[in-house]
């Protein structure tokens, strides 16, 4: 059973492969169907392993088991957190391409399979860098989804800012790839070893009594640039808003689902295997460096998700926003917050995907994201409209939804003044999706206005003059572009409903962990309260932002925040070494005292 | 233990950086870029060396004769140029787009996407 | 490097690459395919752009001269860096980038209509993704067999030094070879080809 491990990333790979030979000759359904196929066969496998993994799967590839000495292979962890992501990878994708099922646009002459190529090659890298166990491995697979994500999102050529957001994305991550890079090497210059877990061994058999030094703490602070560049956190995410808005909307799916959330499982993986022992980072300092950056994340999310206009990047500030969620609950070091966040996770990822997919609709259908020029227009699209609300919602906590619960669990373990932060940042996320449900779908509230305070035009990205990505615009909806959303919330919600799935999952979660103990997974008073309480609360924002649009307009010291997201690559970068040196100083206390 | 490699290493990828944040030219930063990648050859090279040691190829030398460097380095070293010739390739087709949707490649200039 | 002489490899660092951390050769040849299959899609000709002839221009002849002398001595070098991977430095990435700009010395000997002539495009990027897919086949060969995926289990090690020494690697080896040199090939075809034939439509 754990040969098979390797064959997820190797089976969309090959798929890649033959629709690149063969995509000349076939017709666009029929390369469109094999890629289909082969995810849907890598989603199946990904399936089985997970459910034959407890206890957790360990391959090390073409059979080099570790000698005397030292080991040479490549090992592949298949327990159930990397292999529920890999399954949640693939499932995703899937979605995605049937999203995109022939009503997308021309393919390049000739090339009929290279859209689904390049996305059958992103889910391999995905898979890949979920299983890994390898640092090395790690990185390379790293690289691999970036390059696929990078020529997906810059897909449509004939669009100014497709080729810009898609450069912007492309020089980042890269560049966050590299400094990942060279924490590889330090750490490998310390242990001479490249398995995760053994070089947390060395690391502890190196430090001996005095615990860690200035080499570990490079390593440390290096190998999280690249992951948290990946999963947008402050001051790293300004990549993230300009990439979604310009990328296909299949695409975005997949960014906002899953590809920013590995960014958060990478970095739970690599301190609890590499760092969290004697020799590593310690806790307090890992807690001090992840809350920070955490509360951040989601306050600059949730601000920057209210002030949008263009739909896909306010709800791609939300994932910002949701990424602070997550990265505090990993950092709290509980095992009930890891299982509150690995469900929060997951029905995150359907409800995103979702609205994503609503936003395209939109796109298609009216040739624009924007929530001002698209006032009313969108009454006749009611199951739409009902998605993107009850997306809204979900968003906010909802119970019994999978977002709901994981939520409720995350907040109570993290205890005291995160919760707050749970709650307002769920709550202001939520509302600003109700919001444009309510402007959008339902026509409520009146026209806003264009220029309202000191907002500048050139401080804005309107939503308007996008062109759409199916060939023309859409007289009507295909219905596998509306019962893809269905699809995807239908799974949030089963992922809180379904009695005993949430157990499941967090222990596995449990399993695959460091902190020891198993914890449960259910809903409490206290969780659903805590629930209601922010669902409530994104209604009424919701409601007072239409109905008396300038009360909440923005306030003078929310436009430094919105002039900082320039557009200039350059500045992303400069805010990149910040962040790196923001973090070393965040975990510099431990290593010195 | 040789620490002029790593300050060499150190040195490179921040002058790639500096470059790269005040770039005035989109394939200049993507060069940036490349040098902050052969920070982390000299990195990774420097990793591995081992005093007196020659190239782990057995061919002309008999094994265990002379002592060798790390080969594994040497391996990663391969995939990363690899990996970055690549990148770079993509980098600089998205510029070329860039050049020809926006009329210019300098990054100040580039209005489209903000706030 | 004592799990490289016991599979008979010469070049360690070429038993690292295709043996032991065969996996990490595979992510990297997939990076490759994929960052060309991205450019190829990104490169492509758009909605208002249509291809122009290339315009033959004046090679002084001593330059033509050369390059034609050089080219096929530049190919055999790269293929043969490309078989001896396993035995002196080398390997298939070396050596295919190396094959691949040799055909190039043909564009810049002559001109663009002559290397078009040799290199139709559609064939090399179907030889990129067969060879690509056939590192992962031979890969899937192991778990097929039984043993594990990328396993250097089921050819026999030959006698060391030798051409065919080494198991899977040189087989590995020629397959990496093969990929990288169509890559290369594909990839300056699209640089190429926006440089030299693509324009965009008048009156726009």
């Amino acid at each position: 059973m754990r040969h098979l491990l390797p064959l997820l990333p190797a089976v969309p790979l090959l798929g890649a492969g033959l629709l690149v030979a063969g995509g000349r000759h076939v017709p666009r359904p029929a390369a469109e169907a094999f890629g289909s196929l082969v995810s849907a066969t890598t989603a199946a496998l990904a399936v089985v392993l997970l459910l034959n993994s407890s206890p957790p799967l360990v391959e090390w590839v073409g059979d080099w088991f570790p000698g005397n000495g030292g080991s040479v292979g490549i090992v592949v962890t298949g327990d159930g957190a990397s292999l529920g992501m890999a399954a949640l990878v693939s499932l995703l994708t899937l979605a995605a391409l049937a999203y995109s099922w022939y009503y997308f646009d021309e393919p390049p002459r000739g090339h009929a399979g290279s859209y689904p190529a390049l996305m059958l090659l992103f889910q391999g890298g995905m898979c890949g860098f979920a299983i890994a166990g390898d640092l090395f491995n790690a990185f390379v697979f790293f690289e691999l989804m970036g390059v696929a994500a990078y020529a997906l999102t810059g897909y449509r050529i004939d669009e100014a800012k497709a080729v810009q957001g898609g450069l912007s994305f492309a020089l980042v991550n890269s560049l966050g790839a590299y400094f990942m890079l060279m924490g590889v090497a330090l750490l490998y210059a310390r242990t001479g070893e490249l398995a995760m877990a053994r070089i947390g061994h060395g690391l502890d058999q190196a430090a001996g009594q005095h615990g860690p030094d200035a080499l570990t703490l490079a390593g440390f602070v290096l190998f999280l640039t690249g992951l948290l560049v990946k999963a947008a956190a402050v001051p790293f995410q300004f990549w993230l808003p300009d990439a979604h808005a310009v990328a296909p909307t299949p695409v975005c799916m997949l960014l906002s689902g899953v590809m920013v959330e590995l960014g958060v499982y990478g970095v739970w993986r690599v301190y609890g295997t590499v760092f969290s022992g004697p020799g590593g980072i310690p806790a307090a300092d890992f807690t001090r460096a992840l809350v920070v950056l955490g509360v951040l994340t989601g306050a600059v999310g949730a601000v920057m998700c209210w002030y949008q206009r263009h739909i896909k990047r306010l709800l791609a500030f939300s994932t910002i926003g949701h990424t602070g969620l997550f990265l505090v609950g990993i950092g709290v070091l509980k095992a009930e917050a890891d299982d509150g966040t690995a469900l929060y996770l997951l029905g995150h990822a359907g409800v995103k995907a979702a609205l994503f997919a609503c936003a395209g609709i939109l796109l298609d259908r009216y040739g624009s994201v924007d929530e001002f020029s698209l006032h009313g227009r969108a009454r006749r699209l009611r199951l739409v409209g009902a998605m993107f609300a009850i997306g809204g919602l979900a968003l906010a906590g909802l119970p019994p939804f999978g977002t709901g619960l994981g939520k409720a669990v995350a907040e109570e373990a993290v205890g005291g003044p995160l919760t707050v932060l749970y709650v307002a940042v769920s709550a202001l996320t939520g509302a600003a999706v109700l919001r444009v449900a309510a402007r959008v779908f339902l026509g409520l509230g009146p026209q806003p206005e264009e220029h309202r305070g000191e907002e500048r035009d050139e401080d804005k990205t309107s939503g308007s003059g996008e062109e759409p990505e199916t060939r023309q615009r859409l007289d009507k909806v295909p219905h596998t572009m509306r019962a893809v959303p269905a699809v995807l919330l239908l799974a949030a919600l089963a992922v809180g409903a379904v009695p005993g799935f949430a157990g499941v999952v967090g222990h596995a979660v449990d399993e695959a962990g460091s902190w020891g103990g198993f914890s449960s997974v259910e809903w409490t008073a206290t969780g659903v309260l805590l629930d209601l309480l922010s669902t409530l609360l994104a209604v009424g924002l919701a409601a007072v932002a239409v109905t008396r649009p300038q009360l909440l307009g923005a306030p003078g010291w929310a436009l430094p925040l919105r002039r900082l997201q320039s557009g200039h690559v350059g500045d992303y970068v400069a805010w990149l070494l910040v962040g790196t040196a923001l973090l070393g100083a965040l975990a510099l206390p431990g290593v010195l005292g | 233990m040789h620490v002029l490699p790593y300050l060499v290493a150190t040195y490179v990828l921040l002058v790639g950086c500096y470059g790269l944040a005040t770039s005035r030219n989109l394939i200049h930063a993507v060069g940036c870029l490349a040098v902050c990648q052969s920070a982390t050859y000299v990195l990774l090279l420097a990793v591995g060396y081992r005093d007196g040691g020659t190239a782990p190829v057995f061919s002309d030398v008999r094994p265990g004769s002379r002592p060798v460097v790390d080969p594994v380095v040497q391996a990663l070293t391969l995939t990363d140029i690899v990996v970055g010739a690549t990148v770079t390739a993509l980098l600089l087709a998205l510029t070329v787009q860039i050049s020809k949707r926006h009329g210019t490649v300098d990054p100040d200039e580039l209005r489209e996407l903000r706030g | 490097m004592r799990a490289s002489l016991s599979r008979h490899t010469a070049n360690t660092v070429a038993s690292v690459n295709f043996d032991q951390r065969a996996f990490d050769t595979m992510g990297e040849m997939t990076i490759l395919f994929a960052a060309v299959l991205g450019c190829v899609v990104l490169l492509r000709q758009a909605r208002d752009e249509h291809r122009d002839r290339p315009e033959p221009s004046e090679v002084a002849v001593p330059v033509r001269r050369y390059a034609l002398v050089v080219l096929p001595v530049a190919l055999v070098t790269g293929l043969y860096v490309i078989a001896h991977g396993q035995l002196s430095p080398g390997g298939g990435f070396q050596g295919g980038v190396v094959a691949a700009t040799a055909l190039h010395l043909l564009y810049l000997g002559a001109d663009y209509a002559a290397l078009e002539r040799v290199r139709p495009v559609e064939a090399y990027e179907m030889g990129d993704a067969v060879s690509a897919s056939a590192y992962l086949v031979l890969g899937l060969a192991g778990v097929l067999a039984g043993t594990a995926f990328l396993a250097n289990t089921l050819l026999p090690y030959g006698t060391f030094n030798t051409l065919s020494s080494g198991g899977t690697v040189p087989l590995l080896n020629a397959a990496i070879g093969m990929e990288v040199a169509c890559a290369v090939v594909v990839l300056l075809a699209r640089f190429l080809d926006q440089a030299v034939e693509i324009a965009e439509e008048s009156g726009e």
